[in-house]
């Protein structure tokens, strides 16, 4: 089996009065896709957030339970939340690259955590840029503004700004669903690519997505986790009937 | 039918636009052919000594300039700094609500209050007589709340997007403001020094009240001196000299220009130096 990266367990999270999250508990695995999926407002974004304390930045919002990354609970007083970001890296839905050169988008991050040498950050920036296959369209280019880039193009961009600084954990939340189906297809297989050296947890509204790429999926509703397993089972056999309407597009 | 309305809709918006620039053409023409005439090397480059008959207006500038860079090294920091922490750091509730009430209740009060207060509190109180000082300090406090207000919208104009990518990426919410918010804003910012720059040089009854009248370059900020508005102001109330009067407001809205345009050219260069783009 493989192991686990990163764990939630019995986590609950209260949004003022509202509990957004109720007893959620789920294993990511490293070098694997973790795929969430349900219904709009049942707690998938929220979910995520807690993996990086995002949450942390929202008034009102209470934690309850117990994240580990590598066996170590984030929670814990003085843990590190620089650091915990850094190893644990957020693509947002809508792309959101700086008002800034591609370059300087994509040299954010490790200049944020340090590093200042111009021919470290180049290579940096080279480095990233491949990586999320972006660097035939863009090396050109590297000192104009990265607003001047098409939806697709800079989604990916956040995908290199977010691999600059070298995360283990990458979180997507709905990554793909501003961008057209060539976009699109082209952050899938990066996906395929970034998985033999990250840990990626991807929230997505696409079952066929979800299907295509994770390695397991996991079934979200009214703040719960109904069903959680490999991907196959959980389209092919769902052991919950709510699950299989969802996926059969009965309801969502 | 459409395009009827559609046409009075648009020749509507152009004469309204058109309205407002001519205008605006129509005063400034009739101010600058009237001053024009009067404007000479001697006029920029005297003292005002009318005794000795020499009518320049060296000294009435260089004062005009330092009291609006005084007042803005006193207000920008401060304001810059109060919109940060009301639109950044304080927690949303009464206390912030009462403070922005109090804000925009300050921005509606007629600048002779400031000129009233500034004389009794900075001129009396404090006793720094009618002075350069007195004045940048009233003069401040009349501008802070344009200044808190402006950097505050350009503030909230800065999408949380970027705020949660600068974060998510393990930067701190002080590296965030600087490397991403700020350079965001600074537009936003520099309108506000520019609006200010015009109202600390529009100004008359608040100048007039705590910097005085005395038309020498002041010396120490604690030396009286004269603006040019107020200095407009004296000339058009003793009624001679009308053509120094133009003159006067001719220079003074060339300042005006020239700082705006230096204030811009500044804002493009920071903005594009701080964002690293084009
Ligand atoms: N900052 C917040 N303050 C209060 N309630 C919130 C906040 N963020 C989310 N919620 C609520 O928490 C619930 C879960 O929201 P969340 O964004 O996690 O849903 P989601 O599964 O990601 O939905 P979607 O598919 O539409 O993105 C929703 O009912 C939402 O209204
Ligand atoms: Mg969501």
């Amino acid at each position: 089996m493989s192991e686990v990266k990163m764990s939630a367990k019995d986590l609950r999270l209260w949004y003022g009065d509202f509990e957004a999250l109720k007893t959620v508990s789920l294993d990511m695995n490293k070098n694997s896709v973790t795929a969430l999926i349900g219904p709009s407002g049942c707690g998938k974004s929220t979910f995520l957030k807690t993996l990086n304390r995002m949450n942390d930045l929202v008034e009102g919002c209470r934690i309850e339970g117990d994240v580990r990354l590598d066996g170590e609970d984030i929670f814990q007083k003085g843990y590190d939340l620089a650091l915990l970001r850094k190893r644990v890296g957020m693509v947002f839905q809508k792309p959101n690259p700086f008002p800034m050169s591609i370059y300087d988008n994509i040299a954010y991050g490790p200049r944020v955590h340090g590093i200042r040498k111009k021919k470290v950050l180049d290579e940096i920036v080279e480095k990233a840029l491949r990586g999320a296959a972006l660097w035939d369209e863009v090396h050109d280019r590297l000192r104009k503004s990265a607003m001047g880039l098409s939806g697709g193009q800079q989604q990916r961009l956040c995908i290199a700004r977010v691999m600059a600084v070298e995360p283990e954990v990458v979180l997507m939340d709905e990554p793909t669903s501003a961008l057209d189906p060539i976009s699109t297809q082209r952050i899938e297989d990066l996906m395929a690519e970034l998985k033999k050296k990250f840990t990626i947890v991807i929230v997505t509204h696409n079952m066929q997505q979800a299907a295509r790429i994770a390695d397991r999926t996991a079934f979200f509703l009214k703040g719960e986790i109904v069903e959680a397993g490999d991907t196959l089972q959980i389209f092919q056999q769902p052991r919950d009937k709510r699950t299989e309407d969802y996926i059969t597009g009965r309801f969502g | 039918m459409r395009k009827i309305i559609d046409n009075v809709q648009r020749s509507v918006l152009w004469l309204c636009g058109g309205i407002a620039v001519a205008f605006l053409a129509v005063i400034l023409v009739y101010v600058i052919a009237r001053g024009v005439p009067y404007i000479n090397w001697e006029f920029l480059s005297t003292a005002y000594r009318p005794g000795l008959d020499q009518e320049g207006i060296r000294d009435i500038i260089v004062g005009t300039l330092a009291m609006v860079g005084l007042t803005l090294v006193i207000a920008v920091p401060i304001g810059v700094l109060a919109a940060i922490f009301m639109a950044e750091y304080a927690k949303k509730g009464k206390v912030l609500t009462t403070i922005r009430f109090c804000v925009e209740s300050l921005a509606g009060i007629p600048s002779i209050l400031y000129g009233l207060f500034g004389y009794t509190f900075f001129c009396l109180q404090l006793a720094f007589g009618f002075s350069l000082l007195s004045s940048a300090l009233t003069l401040a406090i009349m501008v802070l709340p344009v200044i808190i207000r402006s950097t505050e919208e350009a503030l909230f104009t800065v999408p949380d997007s970027y705020r949660e990518g600068s974060l998510a990426l393990g930067a701190s919410k002080l590296t965030t403001l600087f490397r991403v918010i700020l350079p965001c804003a600074i537009p936003g910012i520099l309108s506000a020094i520019i609006l200010s720059m015009g109202r600390v040089m529009g100004e008359t009854a608040a100048v007039y009240y705590t910097a005085g009248t005395m038309a020498r370059a002041p010396s120490s900020v604690m030396s009286s001196t004269r603006s040019l508005a107020v200095h407009l102001y004296l000339l058009v109330k003793e009624g001679l000299e009308s053509g120094d009067a133009f003159a006067t407001a001719t220079i003074l809205i060339v300042i005006v220009v020239g700082l705006n345009a230096l204030a811009n050219f500044v804002a493009k260069r920071l903005s594009r130096k701080l964002t690293g783009g084009n």
